[in-house]
């Protein structure tokens, strides 16, 4: 395919030329993330220090959301310009099985607890990829307007399927993860059960059927903004979306919404590093890594998002907010009260059945 | 002219024949034009035609299956699946070998993710069965094919071997299938199962959606360019200004707007209730839906469907008119058999621009289109940048490019292409 390779070439040449010059410079790392509020906090905990530190100027690109898609294109192209990208847990794992990402061993290249933990214990069954060094908790949650659901507020999940007690519109997620399992919770399956059932033709059938049961009173979101905004507008009497968003509705912009823990599904948001780097760069990545993800590292970030630190060692060290001046742990999906019922991303079961479940997912939204 | 024949050629000052010599001066004059565009046909030709055609080959390509599995979809071929039976120990013992250098290249979670669009679960497969693999050892573990089973009763499965064995060809038709909703099944093509069918929806409603969003510009936009092309200079410069000023707007604050003004707590539906036209507890439903589309883009993209028409109805002379009323015509012919057929070209060119840009619209569907409102490109996007399913994406993207060209074929033959004036 010398056509195929020249194409990709010359396109990558024409798009990245002045980004390939910047790789020259020695002291530069490109590091990619998700932006926004979430960006900022690790300006803050982070990349900041590491400058003050090291000197090394660090350049934002905010292309999380299409990581896999973008590396997966350099790679072809052979020129990736990335030296530390920041995605979530699935998409990670998906990296390290095409290949895209490096194998990094924890005990080695990332820096053990003060008490002397090592790296691997210290983040315990959050290291879910070789390929993956997790960096916070944060979940997908429900939060509710305490003015539209009268006088008794929602506890339970199942709330968004009680169209009686609750009448109103619900923002959902536009894909499958998720829903299917509050659908299957709440139609009876018991929590244990819930992945052998969503397994077979008629549990999916039996989740779809659950959501069909509200179709009509859901709006589907696909970016995570939508739903603080549509519950700031009273489009919606209650939403799924990420607790870092939540937390920003309810203590910086005061609207009267609240959380609503129950049935929080965890998940992963953390970093890779790129296969294929040049040996300096991908030293100079090693050593971000292991000081963006020591002990006090991680518990900083904590002070200007509401996600919970990924390292056991971290959480006693979790402070105030930076600014609000409010304790955070009680704010954490993984504090205590919070956590009483929760689900974790099954990443094994969603690898497989992404593809198929999200077609019927599409075709039932679609009739 | 009849006595230059008589004589023979017509010879230039120089004795060389005329015809000759003037057919070397053109050439020259060709060759010169041609390095003139030059760069810019290579640049088009490197940077646009050859990613596009290599993105549209990945639609029937399919190396993965026989690069990282060479010896077994050779010794495949001797199995028939249709025996009910898993193949025999020599599969198996190729498998082992060709898994063997593919998780040392790391390779064999590439082709579970590749297969796993066709059959849900080889990811896993693969993925588990390379980290035990790595720990085989080729000359000494024989006989593999219990070994396999053992491991992960996946590989006793005729659907994983039958899903091996169909998409071995470095061709394959299954991305095209896919996207017209059917499948490679055991004779050849099938429809998918109805609770997967999807894409031939899309196609329709992408199609019957932007025809709509092309006459509601068409409606909405004569009138407005008619209006520019009349006014005096001054003023109707001031009201492009105004047709103007959306185009510079970000689409995405232009979208947004849409759902402030749309939105059931929003300005309109607001402003119905305080009016009493409609009740506090049934709101309108205007956004997330078809309509919410159709309005939102009919809007964003009115701009390339007034400028056209406006470029064409400045040339139409104002004394047509007059004359055609003077001959005693009333108002609605004088427009309807004068004015209208010299205004056509105009509206050609803007639909032709709306329609082949409203197909390929994907931003503002995706804001505002809820599930009913969404187009074939959100899917392709979906492939793309989130599902990685680049051959099923290539796929839809030949399909809506030929259709496009088919229409544009089509409305050569109707109305002609030369019919068609962007000023």
């Amino acid at each position: 395919m010398k056509l195929t390779k020249l194409s990709a070439l010359v396109a990558s040449t024409a798009l990245c030329a002045p980004m390939a010059m910047a790789e020259d410079m020695a002291n530069e790392l490109t590091i990619v993330s998700w932006g926004g509020a979430y960006s900022s906090s690790q300006k803050n905990a982070y990349h900041d220090p590491y400058t003050a530190k090291t000197g090394v100027k660090i350049i934002n690109d905010e292309s999380s959301a299409e990581a896999v898609a973008k590396l997966r294109a350099m790679n072809e192209a052979g020129n990736v310009t990335w030296d530390v990208v920041d995605v979530v847990a699935a998409d990670a794992m998906r990296l390290c099985d095409e290949g895209l990402a490096m194998e990094i061993d924890p005990d080695t290249q990332l820096a053990a607890a003060p008490d002397g933990t090592s790296a691997s214990e210290d983040f315990g069954d959050l290291l879910v990829s070789e390929c993956f060094i997790p960096q916070i908790v944060y979940s997908t949650t429900f939060g509710y307007r305490t003015d539209l659901v009268g006088d008794t507020a929602p506890t339970s999940v199942c709330a968004i399927f009680d169209t009686e007690a609750y009448p109103g519109k619900r923002a959902l997620e536009k894909r499958p993860i998720n829903n299917m399992e509050w659908a299957l919770m709440c139609d009876g399956v018991a929590k244990a059960d819930i992945y052998d059932v969503l397994e077979t033709e008629e549990g999916q059938e039996q989740a779809l059927a659950k959501l069909a049961t509200i179709k009509d009173d859901v709006i589907w979101w696909s970016a995570g903004a939508d739903t603080p905004q549509l519950l700031a507008d009273g489009e919606v009497v209650m939403g799924s979306t990420y607790n870092g968003r939540l937390f920003s509705v309810i203590e910086e912009q005061k609207q009267p919404v609240a959380m609503l823990w129950d049935a929080q599904v965890f998940d992963l948001d953390g970093w890779i590093i790129p296969a294929g780097l040049s040996p300096e760069r991908q030293a100079r990545a090693l050593d971000y890594i292991m000081f963006a993800t020591d002990t006090q590292r991680l518990a900083d970030q904590a002070k200007y998002i509401s996600y919970g630190p990924a390292r056991a060692s971290s959480a006693p060290l979790v402070g105030q907010h930076a600014e609000l001046g409010i304790d955070m742990a009680p704010h954490m999906p993984t504090d205590p009260n919070n956590a009483k019922n929760t689900f974790l991303y099954n990443y094994e079961f969603w690898a497989d059945y992404r593809d198929d479940i999200d077609a019927k997912f599409q075709a039932w939204l679609a009739k | 002219m009849s006595d230059i024949t008589d004589t023979g050629p017509v010879i230039a000052a120089d004795g060389t024949p005329l015809k000759r010599s003037l057919a070397r001066a053109l050439r020259r004059q060709k060759i010169r034009a041609l390095m003139l565009i030059a760069p810019l046909l290579l640049f088009v030709l490197l940077t646009f035609i050859m990613p596009i055609g290599d993105m549209l080959f990945r639609s029937v390509e399919n190396n993965i299956v026989m690069d990282t599995l060479p010896k077994t979809v050779v010794a495949l071929q001797d199995w028939d699946p249709d025996s009910g039976e898993p193949p025999s120990e020599a599969v198996y013992a190729a498998l082992a070998a060709d898994l063997k250098v593919a998780v040392e290249a790391k390779r064999h979670t590439r082709l579970g993710t590749r297969l796993n669009y066709e059959l849900t679960g080889i990811s896993s497969l693969f993925r588990k069965s390379g980290r035990q693999i790595k720990k085989w050892d080729l000359a000494q573990d024989a006989p593999f094919k219990a070994k396999f089973i053992d491991m992960n009763d996946g590989w006793a499965k005729i659907a994983v071997w039958r899903t091996i064995k169909t998409y071995s060809p470095k061709y394959t038709n299954g991305y095209f299938l896919n996207s017209i909703d059917m499948q490679k099944g055991t004779d050849g093509a099938e429809a998918r199962p109805e609770n997967q069918q999807i894409y031939i929806t899309l196609f329709k409603r992408t199609m019957f959606m932007s025809m709509v969003i092309t006459i509601s510009c068409i409606i909405l936009a004569y009138p407005v360019a008619w209006i520019l092309a009349n006014l005096p200079a001054r003023t109707s410069n001031m009201l492009m200004i105004l047709v103007l000023l959306p185009f510079w707007t970000s689409l995405l604050v232009r979208t947004s707007a849409w759902k402030v003004m749309l939105q059931q707590q929003g300005v309109i539906n607001e402003t119905l209730v305080w009016l009493g036209l409609v009740a506090d507890d049934a709101r309108l439903v205007m956004i997330n839906n078809q309509f919410g589309t159709i309005v939102a883009m009919t809007h964003i993209l009115l701009p390339f469907m007034i400028l056209p028409m406006y470029s064409v109805m400045q040339t139409i002379q104002p004394t047509y008119l007059r004359a055609a009323k003077s001959l005693g015509a009333t108002n609605w012919t004088a427009f309807w058999r004068v004015y209208f057929p010299q205004s056509i070209p105009g509206i050609g060119a803007g639909s032709i621009l709306v329609f082949i840009l409203s197909i390929g619209y994907y931003i503002t569907p995706e804001l505002v289109g809820g599930t009913k409102g969404v187009f074939i490109s959100n899917r392709i996007a979906f492939h793309i940048s989130s599902s990685l399913n680049w051959g099923l994406a290539a796929a839809l993207g030949a399909i809506l490019l030929a259709v496009v060209l088919v229409l544009y074929w089509a409305y050569d033959k109707i109305v002609g292409i030369d019919n068609v004036k962007l000023g």
